[in-house]
This record gives structure tokens, C-alpha cells and sequence, in this order.
């Protein structure tokens, strides 16, 4: 058995070697490949805040991806074709700044996470997977009906956004910059799970009726982790659109949503770095299985039943056991 | 005499034709142990369920430091300063001994929207959790994960978060029930102390710990007090003696 | 707006609820009795069209299909149960999900690979095809008025199964009460295999019914699997009652909110904007009503107080 910390670190150094080895061995695919392993992992970081912590099994998370794509989508879309956002009440033009795009992504996400989550709260355990499911298929449809914004056909973005002071266009630097970010999350995740809040997440997971002998909210709890979660998610979705300068209504689907989950299932649910093996281990799969068979869905399958009924802690639980008590 | 610090007036509750609580009026002193013993199905759970704020009564009111918490949820009434103890532990079992009394300390705290600064590092809520884990003895354990305690030590652990609330008034359901004898008498000596501090109402089946512990005791058949009084008062009333204790002696 | 149009647009509300809640029926049932959430139900929907669509094509007759329909999706919800499914009864909901998603996936993909990725087609029979005239002289598709037919029939032998028979007696105890009956003698592993493969059975006939108005293709199951957890949601978990209502309301407002709120929204719009927002707003109607009960009522119309 390897402890979690050593693979965690390998984890780490394999983020930062293969993409400076594919520039060495001038491999731009591979770098493509690491971005949406790392992006897909940011993602799933902000599911298993959600899921790992507190316990909420949304099936719905591809909401939040793909209001961070349409963000970028909608802005860049406005921005290459110099039309104004909106006129009224005031001049909003389109933009091609990453940066801002963060911006109306998590703050858009924010708020579909606080209104989703507030109704889905309402109830628990299999409601809550149905009502989050069917919330993601509302905004699914919604997109589809949206011609404005290319309804079902998508919108594509010329250009990838820009950075100050980045060549974005430079698969590496594009890299680097989602790399960051992916490693912010993660120790936004890590000390989040440790703080105070997560103690209260943590335990409003497992015994709700004590949270609330304490005299916590244990609800309001869940609600405000629903929303970081999602946060954090839509900002993954914002950064996959510019990774694919596309856009388009699959970002919502619910087999988006399942995927996001899957990532977590693969690494280990409720441990930090496993979304992002889970991450990995997909992008590679999809890579390998789905060079060698048209129907590597089935393997994927397959795989997640072992692992589901056989394996519980994903790849991180079969390498290093149990998870260590926190201290 | 003193306002009592926990009072029921006149409470009922009914669930559907189950009249599981009728017009029972108890209350709490200063400095005193209260126990609430009756049959199985007496409505005990009921009755509690009503004080702490799980359930409404249909009728009547509770009041708790003087205040009227009848329509109050059951977090407000933890905050106002009413701790309870559970039957069936109700602890986050995966989490250690310490983070379970660091939870209670930081639901006191009345602050858990902190999302960065490490719970564990947190002096205040540290020492609140250490201080009430070394009460009740549990200091040895506090890294051991929940799931690893006994059954005796879980529920000296739930007393130990309800310290973490620095209450003013106590209600335990069954803290006895599952401990071997050398628990409860150790509990028992603890609550003896405790009761100065906090004042306790006591639902509890082990009878030598009720005899030994309560300044008065209320006894509930089917919903209803059917008598309050000290021990010996008890003991010697009628009709406790024909719809409750005949069936033990 | 004529009234004609009207009452054709309520029957053809009322037939896609109606089918809605031949899915949602096991679903709920699956639920109540094993509590046990199933993703996987809209692949046993997929798989009676595809068995309808291949066994009608090489027979000629579509009532072999359905048989073949209704044959096939309950031998693979049993095979299913038996494999997989009884593993997942005492895990929690989180492992249900990921291993009925896992199914999706194996039983997705396994059509595309038996079936290739083109659609089937299941034709109407001869004797069901054309319109038949209703009272006041409303001519209305044969067929879907015999699905309409068929799924309240279908109701209708689900309440007297539940109610009279000595299954429906087991699977009333079995929603009440795991442990007692085991207690009372009843072999449960037996009981949950044919509960399951009775809920495959009903999602076969729906998907075989519908395959026949719609194409038979892969990833036809999901979009209806959500439906029916709206329906549920709306309905409440385990009431079959609640299914039918929750089917019929959901199923009324999706096809009168596409045709009418456009038409409402003429009143105060341009003809251009009113179809666009009225027919964006008709796709999130049924979500809406969702959260509309779900305010009111969380635990479903007719769903037991949690």
C-alpha cells in the first residue's frame, strides 16, 4: 500500500511532466488531452465538494458546466460579432477576456446553484437525484430552444479568449494558466474540508439531526456547499468551451452530468485528489479504448460496475487503502 | 422559589387517532435532576421530541428561560440553551471522537461560515471540545474514529457535545440504556455533579440510576403524567404502583 | 383557436402521459418495494422497441412484436436483477446511481453494436393505421387512441394486481416492511426478481408502443426516464395512483404548453419573439410545474410525509 500523500504527489508531478514532455517531443494532442483531463477534474473538484462532503448526489451538475460554457459562449459570440450583449437599461457588449468571462460564469452558476439548490434541498436521498437530473434536463431543453445563441447546432468561437499576458493560443500556455487554476481549487478544496465549514458539511452528511442539536442549520449548510460546488463547476465549464472554442447544448445533457460524477467514482469519492486521478484515468481511457474499439462505452461500463460493486474507494482507495483518519 | 429554567404547559399531541401526548404540563428546576420514566410506549419520545423542537405540539406551550420557544425550531432552542442527548447516537460516526465535540463547540460558536482557517487549529473551539471530552473522560479517545467506540462511550461522547453548548438546561433520553454497570455508575456520579451546573430532565428505564439521581420524578402512562413526585412519593403512590412498577415487582 | 384542435391536443397530452406512466409505474414500484433507484429503466424502454422493431420487421405481425416486447425487456430486467441489481438493494443511493449509469452505458452501446447507430422503424399495424371519427365528429389517429386504451387498461390491471392478488398482498408488505416478510415466509429474492422483470415488462410495452409513433433508436430510453422521475416527483414516491396523475399532468402540460403558451404570448408580442420565448418556456413548463410542487408539497402529491 502507497500512502494517499505519495500518490497525490505523483499525481501532481504527472500534471506537470507529460504536457512539458509533449512540448519537448513537440506533441500538441497531448497537451489538448491534459487540459480536459485537467479542466474535467475541475469539474468534478467542485462535485465532490458537493457529493464527497455533504453527501448531495446531483445528477445535475452538467447545469453549472454548461452555464460556464454558454457564459463564454454567449460574451465571445457578441464580442466576434460586435453586437451588443444588451441596450437596455444600459450597454453591455460581448468580451474576449478570460478573466471577465470567469466572472459571469461563476456568478451566473452562483445563482442557478442557489435557486436549484434551494428547491432541491426541500427533499432528500432519491428526490433530490430525480429533481437535480430533471433540472439539468430543463436547461438541456432550454439551450436546445435558444436559437438566438445556435439552439441545437451551438455556437462556435472563432478565437480562444485571452489572458494578460498569455499567448492562450499556445496549447501550452493555455495549459498552465487551466493548471493553476486546477491547483487553487484544490487547495481551496483542501482547506475547505478541513475548515470549520467542512466539519459542519462534513457531519450534516452523516447526522444532520445532531448539526441541528448544536443549534447549525444543517440545511443552509448543504445549500451554501451546493453553491461552491457549483461554482466551481461552472468555471470548469467556461474553460472547456475555450478549450473547444464550441459550445453547445451537450454541455447540459445529463450524460455530462453523469460523466462529472464518474470522474469522482473513478479517483475515490470524498478524497481531494480524487476527482482529479478520476479525471485522468477517464481522459486516458477515452483515448486508449476509444482508439482500439468504436463501443468503449461498454468497457467504461464494465469498468465502473467493478468498481462500484467490487471497489468502492475508485483508483486512489485500490493503491492506498483505507483513508487515513484526519488529523 | 426560583422560575424554573425548562416548563411545559398543557401539551398535546395526536397522531391521527394516537394520542400521544395529553395535557401534560412538567417542569425543570435549578440544580435539579427530573426524571421522566414510564412503560415503553408512553409517549416519552413524544414528549421530548415536543421540548426540543422536532415536533409541535398541537396544544400548549414550552417555555425555556422564561421564553416562549413553542413555535422556535429546534436549532434556535440549542442556541437559547437547551442541550440534548440522544437515544440512538446520533454522532458523525465516520469523524473522530474530537471532531464530533469540535462540531458541538462550533455550533455554540454561532460561526461556521469559515472556509479556510483549519477547525483543528482553532484555540477556542479546540479547548471548548478538549475541555468537554476531559468531563466526561473521553480525552484518551478523542483521535479514535466514533465508529470505534463502545456503546458506552458514544454516549458518554453525546454528553460530551452537549457540554460543548455550555447548556442551561439538559434533556437526556435514556443515557444509561446499553452501558454496563460500571458505565452507568460512573455517568450516574457525573450527572450527580452536573446537575449544579446544568439542570436535567431525565428520561430514563434503569431504575436504580432514576432512584439515585432525581429530585422528583414524573411518571407517563399512555401520554398522561400520571404523578410527579420526590422519589419516595413515588414509590409509594398507587397508582404508579398499579400502572407501572406492579409489572416489574 | 378551434375546439377541435384543442381536444386532439389534450388526447395527444393524455397519450403521452399515459405512456409516461407505464415507465413511471415500475419505477415507483422498483422504489417502493426494493428502494432501489434504477437509471437503467430507460434502457429496458430502449430494448422492448428494439425487440418490437426487429421481431415485427422479420414477422410481419406487430402483435408478435410487442409479445417479443414485453418478452424481451422482462428477460433482461430479470437477467439484470438477477446479475447486478440485488447487489446494489442494501448500498446506498450513490452506488445505485453509478451502477444503473454503468448499465446505461453497456446496454447503450451494446444496441449500437447489435443495432448499429441508424434508427429502426415500427410500423403501425394495418388494423390500428388511420383515423377514426369521434363523437362531434373529431377525426383522431386509431393508434394513439388505443395507446390511451391500453395504458389505462394497464392501470387498471395494476391496481386489481396490487390489491387483490397474493403478489399484490407481498408487495404492499414489501413497501411497508422489509424484515417482516421475510418473517412472513415470502421468498424475497424471488419476490424482487419478478417485481423488477413486472416494471421491465411495462417499460417494454411503453417503448414498443411508442416505438411504432416515434423512431426506435439508441439513447431513446433517457429523455423518458426523466420525464418519469418528474412524474414521480410530482406523483410521490411508491403511489401508483400518483404515477397516473402525475403521467396525465405532466404529459397535458409539455403538449398544451407548446401549442398554447406561443399562441398566448401572440397576445403581447411580434409573431417572431412569441414563438421563440413561448416555445423556450414550453420546454421548461413541465420543470416548472416540478418546482411548483415541489414548493407546495415536497414530498409529491401523493407521496407519505417523510
Amino acid at each position: 500500500m502507497i500512502r494517499e500523500t505519495y500518490v497525490n504527489a505523483l499525481t501532481l508531478l504527472l500534471l506537470v511532466a507529460i504536457p512539458l514532455w509533449a512540448v519537448f517531443m513537440d506533441e500538441p494532442f497531448t497537451i489538448t488531452l491534459m487540459t480536459r483531463a485537467a479542466i474535467f477534474a475541475i469539474a468534478a473538484i467542485g462535485l465532490n465538494i458537493a457529493l464527497g462532503i455533504g453527501g448531495l448526489v446531483s445528477l445535475g451538475h452538467a447545469v453549472f458546466f454548461g452555464i460556464g460554457g454558454y457564459a463564454m459562449g454567449i460574451l465571445a459570440h457578441h464580442a466576434q460579432t460586435y453586437t451588443p450583449l444588451a441596450e437596455w437599461p444600459f450597454l453591455i457588449d460581448g468580451t474576449k477576456s478570460m478573466p471577465l468571462i470567469w466572472l459571469v460564469a461563476i456568478a451566473c452558476s452562483a445563482l442557478a446553484a442557489l435557486v436549484i439548490g434551494a428547491l432541491s434541498l426541500r427533499t432528500t436521498g432519491v428526490y433530490f437525484i430525480m429533481i437535480t437530473l430533471a433540472f439539468g434536463q430543463m436547461f438541456f431543453f432550454f439551450a436546445i430552444s435558444w436559437a438566438e445563441y445556435g439552439g441545437e447546432d451551438g455556437l462556435s468561437i472563432y478565437i480562444r479568449n485571452g489572458f494578460p499576458g498569455l499567448n492562450t493560443l499556445a496549447p501550452i500556455q493555455f495549459y498552465g494558466l487551466c493548471f493553476v487554476l486546477l491547483c487553487l481549487v484544490l487547495l481551496f478544496a483542501w482547506k475547505l474540508s478541513k475548515s470549520p465549514f467542512g466539519l459542519a458539511l462534513n457531519a450534516a452528511r452523516q447526522a444532520p439531526m445532531r448539526v441541528e442539536t448544536v443549534g447549525l442549520d444543517p440545511k443552509r449548510v448543504k445549500l451554501v456547499a451546493f453553491v461552491i460546488s457549483g461554482v466551481i463547476t461552472g468555471l470548469a465549464g467556461a474553460l472547456f468551451a475555450d478549450l473547444n472554442r464550441f459550445v453547445s447544448p451537450t454541455m447540459f445533457s445529463w450524460q455530462t452530468s453523469g460523466e462529472i460524477m464518474i470522474f469522482i467514482i473513478l479517483g475515490g469519492v470524498g478524497r481531494l485528489f480524487g476527482p482529479v486521478v478520476g479525471a485522468l484515468a477517464f481522459v486516458a481511457l477515452e483515448h486508449w479504448l476509444g482508439g482500439l474499439s468504436d463501443y468503449w462505452h461498454i468497457y467504461l461500463g464494465l469498468l465502473l460496475l467493478v468498481i462500484v460493486l467490487f471497489g468502492r474507494g475508485g483508483l486512489i482507495g485500490m493503491v492506498s487503502g483505507r483513508e487515513a483518519v484526519h488529523d | 422559589m426560583t422560575d424554573p429554567v425548562l416548563k411545559t404547559q398543557g401539551i398535546s399531541k395526536s397522531f391521527g387517532a394516537l394520542r400521544a401526548s395529553r395535557d401534560i404540563s412538567i417542569d425543570l428546576f435549578p440544580g435539579e435532576i427530573h426524571a421522566v420514566i414510564g412503560p415503553n410506549g408512553a409517549g416519552k419520545s413524544t414528549l421530548i421530541g415536543q421540548i426540543c423542537g422536532t415536533l409541535k405540539p398541537d396544544t400548549g406551550s414550552v417555555q425555556l428561560l422564561g421564553r416562549d420557544v413553542t413555535h422556535e425550531t429546534a436549532r434556535a432552542r440549542a442556541r437559547v440553551g437547551l442541550g440534548r442527548t440522544f437515544q440512538i447516537s446520533s454522532l458523525a460516526m465516520e469523524d473522530t471522537v474530537l471532531q464530533n465535540a469540535l462540531l458541538g463547540a462550533l455550533g455554540a460558536s454561532g460561526r461556521p461560515w469559515r472556509f479556510w482557517k483549519d477547525a483543528l487549529n482553532d484555540k477556542d473551539l479546540r479547548a471548548t471540545a478538549e475541555e468537554a471530552l476531559l468531563r466526561v473522560g473521553l480525552e484518551g479517545q478523542a483521535r479514535m474514529r466514533t465508529a470505534e467506540l463502545s456503546h458506552g462511550q458514544r454516549r458518554q461522547l453525546e454528553v460530551a457535545v452537549a457540554l460543548t453548548l455550555r447548556p442551561k438546561a439538559l434533556v437526556m433520553d435514556e443515557p444509561m440504556a446499553g452501558m454496563g454497570a460500571e458505565g452507568s455508575k460512573r455517568l450516574t456520579g457525573f450527572l450527580d455533579v452536573l446537575r449544579q451546573e446544568a439542570p436535567i430532565l431525565l428520561v430514563e428505564h434503569d431504575m436504580d440510576a432514576v432512584f439515585a439521581l432525581a429530585d422528583r420524578i414524573s411518571v407517563l402512562v399512555y401520554g398522561e403524567v400520571i404523578a410527579t413526585g420526590t422519589v419516595d412519593e413515588i414509590r409509594s403512590d398507587a397508582a404508579v404502583q398499579e400502572a407501572y412498577l406492579g409489572e416489574d415487582a | 383557436m378551434s375546439l377541435i384542435l384543442l381536444i386532439e391536443q389534450v388526447l395527444n397530452g393524455l397519450q403521452f402521459g399515459i405512456m409516461l406512466f407505464l415507465m413511471a409505474a415500475g419505477l415507483t414500484l422498483i422504489f417502493g418495494v426494493m428502494g432501489l433507484i434504477n437509471l437503467a429503466h430507460g434502457s429496458l424502454y430502449m430494448i422492448g422497441a428494439f425487440c418490437a422493431a426487429a421481431v415485427a420487421a422479420a414477422s410481419g405481425s406487430f402483435i408478435l412484436g410487442l409479445i417479443a416486447a414485453l418478452a424481451g425487456a422482462a428477460l433482461a430486467g430479470a437477467l439484470v436483477e438477477l446479475v447486478v441489481i440485488r447487489r446494489l438493494y442494501d448500498k446506498d443511493h450513490l452506488d445505485q446511481v453509478l451502477a444503473t449509469f454503468a448499465l446505461i452505458l453497456i446496454f447503450s452501446e451494446g444496441t449500437r453494436w447489435i443495432f448499429g447507430s441508424f434508427p429502426l422503424f415500427l410500423n403501425v399495424p394495418e388494423f390500428l393505421s388511420g383515423p377514426v371519427t369521434l363523437p362531434g365528429g373529431i377525426e383522431y389517429p386509431l393508434y394513439r387512441l388505443t395507446l390511451i386504451v391500453i395504458g389505462l387498461l394497464v392501470a387498471l390491471g395494476l391496481y386489481l394486481l396490487i390489491s387483490k392478488t397474493r403478489l399484490g398482498v407481498q408487495i404492499r408488505a414489501g413497501e411497508n416492511d422489509r424484515e417482516m416478510i421475510g418473517a412472513l415466509g415470502v421468498d424475497i429474492a424471488m419476490l424482487y426478481t419478478i417485481v423488477f422483470a413486472l416494471g421491465a415488462a411495462l417499460a417494454g410495452l411503453s417503448g414498443a408502443l411508442v416505438g411504432a409513433i416515434q423512431s426506435v433508436q439508441v439513447g431513446m430510453g433517457e429523455p423518458v426516464l426523466i420525464l418519469a422521475f418528474v412524474v414521480i416527483v410530482i406523483g410521490g414516491i411508491g403511489s401508483i395512483k400518483g404515477a397516473l396523475i402525475g403521467a396525465i399532468l405532466v404529459g397535458l402540460t409539455d403538449t398544451l404548453g407548446g401549442i398554447f403558451l406561443p399562441e398566448a404570448l401572440k397576445l403581447f408580442f411580434d409573431p417572431s419573439t412569441a414563438t421563440s420565448i413561448g416555445s423556450s418556456l414550453a420546454s421548461m413548463a413541465i420543470y416548472i410545474l416540478m418546482a411548483a410542487v415541489l414548493i407546495l408539497r415536497p414530498a409529491g402529491l401523493f407521496g407519505a410525509r417523510a
